[in-house]
């Protein structure tokens, strides 16, 4: 890791460089809410211009350029009595810019799931190898409760991460991509001041954080909330959409569909991303679901998210940036949810 | 120095060029490459069950494919879908390999249609497996219920390949009708030449059925059991395997010595889907085989 600045006039200078020469994918309005508020994305950019690098939240996240919604894993091409499978990993190189630290810590989770665990993705491994990742503070909005979570602020998982220090960002560098591309604008080390510019621009923003949820001993509390009436309620409210497993920048469950192409000649196996609070999410052959129940599905959710599974270390996977609170219809959100089932025990 | 970011090709890496071994957990490989394998015989159990052995078709992926008894494997029907199957045939035959399958859903419909010589695709083997080793010198007792006899039939194989390595084995198989038994033309041969002692009954006779009527519980009054000295396997619909341990826990056998073998809905089988999971658990990693001690504290898991 390397510490530099680059004064706002050269960082332009250097993503604009890095937009011309490769697929860039970074942060834009592309509508307005029902208050009239910006609704941002990450989309493919042509120029430094495009961006909105001062964005809120995306809608989605980051994720889906890694976990696309929908993923040919292999095809089967038919003969007369036989077939061939191909398999093949995708590697466009391209870059990411503007991404939030709960966005990268995010991705640091399903690295470990994905990447980390047992059988690693090859199709997750080949996207993230070859994705250049430059990161950005920015200021929460009034509902992010990430800071409780401790993902307000990200130190790997990225090739260069800005925070906003006034006229400068103040740099960090973690690989040597990142720093070879630097050669091509100046920066300089950070002064003194420059340190102390960056220690105050954190402690603004860690202070900002209105939300907060309460994050001690959950995982037991999960435990022995198994079988509280919270889950009922917010089940009863649930909708059984799966929004909240779209957005989410760390839900990566998901269903494997077969389709045979028209021709008849040849199938695709596709990966699909799927939410555990779809019905059929736990149902096996013959009828019998193990999760019949809007509560059951709405409790393994959360479950899952702060309880922690097996691959995650029994860490919570959950980065508090309350996208799925956001878009659920029903007014479901993390903060109520746990505050309730820790009030309770 | 230009921005261009470089590419990375893993399709490229030495590791991907191989056949994958799913045995090796961690180590990068294709890990959707199926092993392709051919029907070499088809036998018709009862009116939803079939048996279908399989010999895969490249001889170091035969070699690969290395198993133990409680494991599973993902059979892919190509253009159709992929099922989650335990291997029901024995640990030892490295020749091919016996799947049970009920018809149940789409792609197992398709498979019942299947004759002998089409070419399927097999990945595995996946999950945790029965200890055979460590019950050595002890008794067994293999508890199943309907289609739950096909897990276990690999553990029968090992246990009547080193019949001598083992005090009495027993088979408890309750079924709700005579029709639906598994394998009955096995049964003259697991007692007459493995020394098992099997134990059959059903929730309905027919009028040729002369054997025991009732649930599965009721057999226990044919077995004297050694808590000290036995081991229990126990594979079957939830609410068989909770009256089953409970009444084994009240007899006085360890927890640690009695396996269950759970069933979820599968799409992966590596770990990854999520569809699988039993409260924090993954069935197709950290199972499908668990003791009852791990069962109990598995939430949602009976």
């Amino acid at each position: 890791m390397i510490n530099k600045v680059i004064t706002k006039g050269e960082f332009e200078k250097f993503i604009s460089g890095i937009i011309d020469a490769n697929e860039t994918i970074g942060p834009k309005q592309v509508d307005t809410d029902r208050d009239g508020k910006p609704v941002y994305q990450f989309r493919q950019v042509k120029s430094f211009g495009e961006m909105d690098l001062d964005y809120t939240i995306t809608y989605s996240s980051v994720k889906n350029f890694f976990l696309p919604f929908r993923e040919e894993l292999s095809r089967f091409d038919f003969s007369e009595k036989d077939w061939d499978q191909t398999v093949e990993y995708r590697v466009n190189p391209r870059a990411i810019i503007g991404v939030r630290p709960c966005d990268i810590n995010a991705l640091n989770i399903l690295d470990k799931v994905l990447i980390g665990g047992a059988y690693p993705s090859p199709y997750y491994l080949a996207r993230r190898r070859n994705t250049f990742l430059v990161g950005m503070d920015h200021e929460p909005l009034e509902d992010c409760f990430c800071e409780s979570l401790g993902q307000d602020t990200v130190h790997r998982g990225f090739n260069l991460f800005c925070e906003d220090i006034g006229d400068k960002y103040y740099l960090t560098i973690m690989s040597s991509k990142a720093f070879r591309f630097l050669e091509n604008v100046k920066v300089t080390d950070p002064t003194k001041e420059d340190d102390i510019k960056f220690h105050e621009r954190r402690k603004r923003l860690r202070d900002m954080f209105k939300t907060k949820v309460e994050m001690t001993g959950l995982q037991s509390v999960m435990d022995i909330e198994f079988k509280s009436p919270v889950w009922k309620k917010w089940g009863d409210k649930c909708l059984n959409c799966g929004s909240c497993a779209m957005v989410c920048p760390t839900c990566y469950c998901y269903g494997i569909e077969e389709n045979i192409d028209v021709g008849l000649k040849s199938s695709r196996k596709e990966r699909v991303q799927y939410s555990c609070n779809l019905v059929d999410f736990a149902e096996v052959a013959g009828g019998h679901n193990f999760r019949p129940l809007k509560e059951d599905r709405l409790k393994y959710r959360y479950y899952h998210h702060y309880r922690g599974f097996a691959q995650n270390g029994d860490e919570p996977i959950c980065v508090g940036c309350n996208r799925c609170g956001r878009a659920c219809l029903a007014g479901i959100n993390p903060k109520d949810v746990i505050n309730e089932l820790q009030l309770e025990s | 120095m230009d921005y261009k970011v470089p590419k990375q090709d893993i399709n490229t890496d030495p590791l991907l060029s191989k056949s994958p071994d799913f045995n090796r957990k961690s180590a990068v490989m294709k890990t959707d490459k199926v092993y392709k394998c051919e029907i070499i015989n088809i036998v018709e159990l009862t009116e939803f069950e079939k048996l279908f052995r399989l010999k895969i078709a490249d001889r170091t992926e035969r070699e690969l494919f290395d198993f133990r008894p409680g494991q599973f494997a993902m059979l892919e029907v190509p253009g159709f879908g992929e099922v989650p199957l335990s291997i029901t045939s024995s640990a030892n035959n490295k020749e091919y390999i016996e799947l049970c399958v009920r018809k149940a859903g789409r792609t197992t419909e398709v498979l019942h249609q299947a004759r002998l010589g089409t070419k399927l695709g097999l990945r595995g083997p996946f999950g945790t497996s029965f200890p055979m080793e460590e019950m050595a010198g002890c008794n067994i007792l293999l508890i199943a219920g309907g289609l739950g006899l096909a897990p276990l039939r690999a553990p029968i194989y090992w246990a009547s390949e080193n019949r001598n390595q083992f005090k009495e084995v027993h088979v408890l198989y309750g079924t709700k009708e005579p029709a639906q038994m598994l394998f009955t033309y096995q049964y003259g041969e697991w007692e007459k030449v493995n020394n098992i002692k099997l134990h059959t009954i059903v929730e309905k006779g027919d009028s040729d059925w002369k054997g025991r009527t009732g649930l599965i519980t009721e057999l226990f009054d044919e077995v004297t059991i050694d808590p000290q000295n036995t081991y229990v396997i126990v594979c079957g619909p939830p609410v068989m395997f909770k009256f089953v341990c409970h009444h084994l826990n009240g007899e006085g056998i360890p927890m640690n010595r009695m396996f269950v073998s759970l069933e979820r809905r599968m799409h992966c089988g590596m770990g990854k889907c999520c569809r699988c999971m039993v409260g924090s658990t993954f069935t197709c990693v950290d199972g499908p085989v668990f003791d009852y001690w791990s069962v109990l504290n598995l939430k949602e898991a009976i």
